[in-house]
């Protein structure tokens, strides 16, 4: 409709008040009478046996109420963390995920493993009595590297897991690569690292488990990502409590880019705790527990061979790929290096053989799972490095070589060797739009500019895809997903004309508050002030997903359009009777009823009050206004774009500075273009924080997180970043009812690749993320 | 156990607290402003800045005892009543916040950044908010809060 609150529009921000004042209610801001405070004691050791466990002195202590235990849960017949993604290794057979109990059983495996659970009166008591349990270990031999953990005689982390592997999985065309690779006139081969991230999300992980014995409901707090995803897994297998007695509620959740999607022990033992105890038990993470035990992301040691014609036309694509997934799988980490990473690698382009291998190895570090872009990032690393290298080998322009390579905008849907049909895009429209940005002919004059200075000029190019929207649940079903990946939506008018959406899509700095009112402004034309969406909590909106994977406009938007379908049709029906016409002749527009050809008419807001107050009403009409839709997704959407970036580096220092950054996107329809500028912005920083700053360090000798803190972990801060200049174009995607693609994660995926490749232009050398001013210095200096 | 005192947003407080009390648990736990924030447990985040008698402060890294006979300000005292400071509705018209959970900490910290610079420019922004970090937004639209809350809290 194109109003001032409608698609397409830049509307401030709906949730910021609360925020800006104060009013947040995040996890740690809620409190419940009586309420307890648990403190998690956590192995020091990488990986040892539990030879005993005391905790007489710590249960004397003042105001402790209980240390609680991996067999005290076991007894109560709590299951362990489960993945929830089956992946069939290339023998056939399945990936092997050892038992997880919540709370450790006999033995630990890295450093910050849940031991047990100290709860008192106050978190001060708590703290002091987690020193007085004595728990004696045997420290077993250790493992970090994926690489070491896959190696003949490396330590066994599972008894029942052989070799640490838990999963060899492949895709594509093996013998068809390598027909490929060995007749082409040219071979690129690259050892590729993708360094180990870890989230930080700025609120740290929290829980607050509250048992009513009245009702012997159970309400958990979390900070989750997708509150009915935790609830089921709780009580389907971990068996805390039956469905309808678990009420899980994720307030204002500050930030998770995956990290909070994931069952973790700690909510987990909190939901069991507070029914056991009787008590509330409230447990907020120390950021240095967060470091420790939040999922970390990435960690893929990589073998990449890229086959080309003359012309720099790819031929073939092999990818051989050990992926880190620390020391048990979590609840997606499977499907991480699997199908949201081996299926990307057609990248943008028109590869006629891909071949993939993952090889997951255990390792005693914290499990490795979902970090924004997810799979994506790190198949994005591989493709546009591959290709950059390619282009500097064979002498070709890197813009040039792919536009060569780039799936035509007429030949959709196209569908990759990797298993993915894309319905849309337009890569070299992007591509030339980021290339006038840039000013890219430009260049050679700066870089001969940044000379005379003494400075090392370099430009890099990423021309990145990924697939959002996650997904059609048969498809992902077929690919070992163990649940659906539909959206629900809940649109009720209130009989004043004002509505309540209820989604099962969670906001934790997306916008979401704004973006879905504007839908329900622009379709049914009620004042955006007067629309509310109500998210997070399973006791009040209907079953969903959550939110993840780029999905909740593309899904749960998706959903809501649904439910406004199923609002203007019975509208219809009220309007064609008050009206006195026929259903067939109401036309529907912008929440305004009318009589075609006529001047009769009824707003939105009259046939709400009808409905609720249905004097003169349709005999076959059920009163009342509030529909509910499911939307299952037809297929994934594939955003893409171009990110250029422009950086000079002191030889003498090994400082990289980015003097510029070119963002152009295609998400399809926007919504909020203000709201889809700011995810890019904070995609792009991840990305560069992974690129030039970040870095999860475990010591290989002592098992110890060496960047356990802000201290020692490179967080990307103020002046560390440029100013980004970001656009977009707008292929709509022509899958679902929006045509819109997903805009989340696109930053964090393409930024690294376009970065490095900026960063080894100006070096004329590889080196690997994090390009820490010691690595660029040694490279600058040739040593 | 030790009594402190001190003005909190305009009102006088008294408690007696544990002597090892830190400032942001007196704030959010005793007086309950829980918009302070706590992300990190090493002082490098920010997400807890406060003004005490009119300086940006982290809450996390003062003892509630330190702050005896101070003028504390927070997030919640900010605005006069219902008028937001012109810092507030900068990041709102700017769409400086995404989570929001570091939000209240660097408001507290640009006021003062402000206060200090005048009308900084946008390296002096970059440098001054170094020791707030947000996961969510990049910068760049804090950096643009920052420099229209300026342009009118100056003049
Ligand atoms: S809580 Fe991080 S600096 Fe105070
Ligand atoms: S808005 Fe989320 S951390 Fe800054």
């Amino acid at each position: 409709m194109g109003t001032q609150t409608g698609i397409g529009a830049s509307v401030k921000r709906k949730e910021d008040k609360r925020f800006i004042i104060g009013k947040g209610r995040y996890l740690d801001d809620i409190s419940r009478p009586g309420q307890t405070y648990g403190y998690f004691i956590r192995s020091p050791h990488a990986h040892a046996k539990i030879t005993s466990l005391d905790s007489t002195a710590a249960l004397k202590a003042p105001g402790v109420v209980a240390v609680l235990t991996g067999p005290d849960m076991q007894a109560d017949g709590i299951g362990p963390l489960i993945c929830g993604w089956g992946i069939t290794s290339k023998d056939g057979t399945p990936h092997k995920a050892p038992a997880h109990p919540a709370l450790a059983i006999g033995r630990v495996r890295y450093v910050g493993h849940q031991v047990a659970l100290v709860v008192a009166e106050t978190l001060q008591q708590a703290r002091d009595a987690a020193e007085l349990v004595e728990i004696e270990y045997e420290e077993l031999d250790h493992v970090i590297e994926v690489g070491d953990a896959l190696a003949a005689g490396a330590p066994q982390i599972h008894d029942d897991v052989p070799g640490n592997l838990s999963f060899d999985w492949e895709l594509g065309d093996r013998a068809k690569t390598d027909g490929a690779i060995s007749a082409a006139h040219h071979v690129t081969r690259m050892k590729l690292r993708n360094n180990r991230l870890i989230p930080n999300a700025m609120e740290p992980r929290a829980a607050l488990g509250d048992y009513d014995s009245g009702t012997d409901e159970i309400t958990l707090y979390t900070t989750s990502q997708n509150p009915h995803v935790h609830r089921l897994v709780l009580s389907a297998f971990n068996a805390v409590a039956p469905e309808h007695k678990l009420r899980v509620i994720a307030p204002d959740v500050g930030g998770g880019f995956g990290s909070k999607i994931f069952i973790y022990s700690e909510e987990t033992v909190c939901a069991w705790a507070t029914k056991k105890l009787n008590r509330p038990i409230k447990w907020t993470a120390e950021r240095s527990e967060s470091f420790l035990s939040d999922a970390h992301g990435r960690d893929h040691e990589t073998f990449a061979e890229m086959a080309f014609d003359a012309n720099g036309k790819i031929l073939g694509l092999k990818v051989s790929t050990k992926a880190n997934v620390g020391c048990y799988l979590s609840t997606f980490a499977s499907a991480v290096p699997t199908y949201l990473y081996g299926t990307l690698l057609s990248g943008q382009y028109t590869i006629p053989a891909i071949y993939c291998e993952v090889q997951a190895g255990f390792t005693n570090t914290a499990p490795v799972d979902a970090y924004r872009g997810a799979g994506r990032p790190e198949a994005t690393y591989v493709v546009e490095r591959m290709i950059e290298i390619g282009a500097r080998e064979m002498g070709i322009d890197p813009a040039e070589i792919r536009k060569r390579n780039f799936i035509a905008p007429d030949a959709y849907p196209y569908e990759t060797p990797v298993i993915m049909t894309y319905d849309s895009g337009n890569y070299a429209l992007a591509m030339d739009k980021a290339l006038e940005a840039i000013d890219y002919s430009g260049f050679a004059a700066r870089k001969a500019q940044s000379q005379t200075k003494g400075k090392l000029r370099g430009i890099g190019f990423s021309a990145f895809i990924e697939a959002c929207g996650i997904a059609p649940s048969a498809a992902v079903g077929s690919l070992g997903a163990g649940v659906g990946l539909w959206e629900s939506a809940q649109v009720r008018f209130n009989p004043t004309g004002s509505v309540t959406v209820f989604t099962g899509s969670h906001s934790h700095g997306q916008g979401h508050e704004t973006t879905f009112a504007q839908i329900i402004s622009d379709q049914l034309g009620v004042p955006i002030d007067q629309v509310e969406i109500s998210h997070g909590d399973t006791g009040k909106v209907p079953f969903g997903m959550g939110t993840y994977g780029s999905r909740s406009l593309a899904v749960g938007g998706s959903a809501i359009m649904k439910a406004i379908d199923k609002i203007v049709e019975k509208s219809k029906k009220i309007a064609a009777h008050t009206l006195e016409a026929s259903v067939e002749d109401i036309e529907h527009s912008g929440g305004v009823f009318k009589v075609a050809g006529t001047d009769k008419q009824m707003t939105m807001a009259e046939i709400a009050f009808s409905a609720y107050v249905p004097h003169n009403y349709p005999a076959d009409v059920e009163p009342g206004m509030d529909e509910t839709a499911f939307y299952d997704p037809l297929n994934f959407t594939f955003p893409a774009g171009t990110h250029i970036a422009e950086v000079e580096i002191d030889p003498d220092t090994g400082t990289t500075e980015i003097l510029d950054w070119v963002a152009v996107d295609d998400f399809g329809n926007v919504i909020n273009p203000m709201i889809v500028e700011g995810q890019v912005h904070g995609g792009i920083a991840q990305g560069i924080g992974q690129a030039l700053l970040e870095n999860c360090v475990y010591d290989k000798e002592s098992g110890q997180l060496l960047t356990g803190s802000y201290m020692d972990y490179c967080m990307p801060r103020a002046d560390d970043l440029p100013t980004f200049r970001v656009q977009t174009i707008n292929t709509p995607c022509k899958t679902n009812p929006l045509g819109v693609k997903g805009c989340g994660e696109a930053g964090a995926i393409s930024a690294p690749a376009a970065l490095m490749n900026a960063i080894t232009n100006a070096l004329g050398k590889e080196i690997d993320m994090p390009a820490t001013p010691e690595k660029v210095w040694r490279a600058a200096q040739g040593l | 156990m030790p009594t402190v005192s001190m003005t909190v947003n305009g009102k006088p407080v008294t408690a007696e607290i544990a002597p090892n009390t830190l400032l942001v648990s007196f704030l959010r736990e005793n007086l309950r402003l829980t918009g302070t924030h706590v992300g990190c447990d090493t002082s490098q985040c920010g997400a807890c800045v406060i003004h005490i008698d009119g300086e940006s402060a982290k809450a996390c890294t003062v003892l509630a005892l330190q702050a005896n006979g101070a003028e504390i300000t927070t997030i919640e005292g900010l605005a006069k009543g219902n008028n937001l400071h012109p810092m507030q509705k900068a990041f709102q018209e700017n769409h400086g916040l995404q989570c929001g959970f570091c939000t209240t900490g660097m408001i507290m910290s640009a006021v003062d950044l402000v206060k200090k610079h005048g009308k900084p420019d946008d390296a002096t922004i970059r440098k001054g908010l170094e020791g707030n970090i947000c996961r969510c937004t990049g910068y760049q639209n804090i950096v643009k809060s920052v420099k229209a809350a300026a342009q009118e809290m100056e003049g």
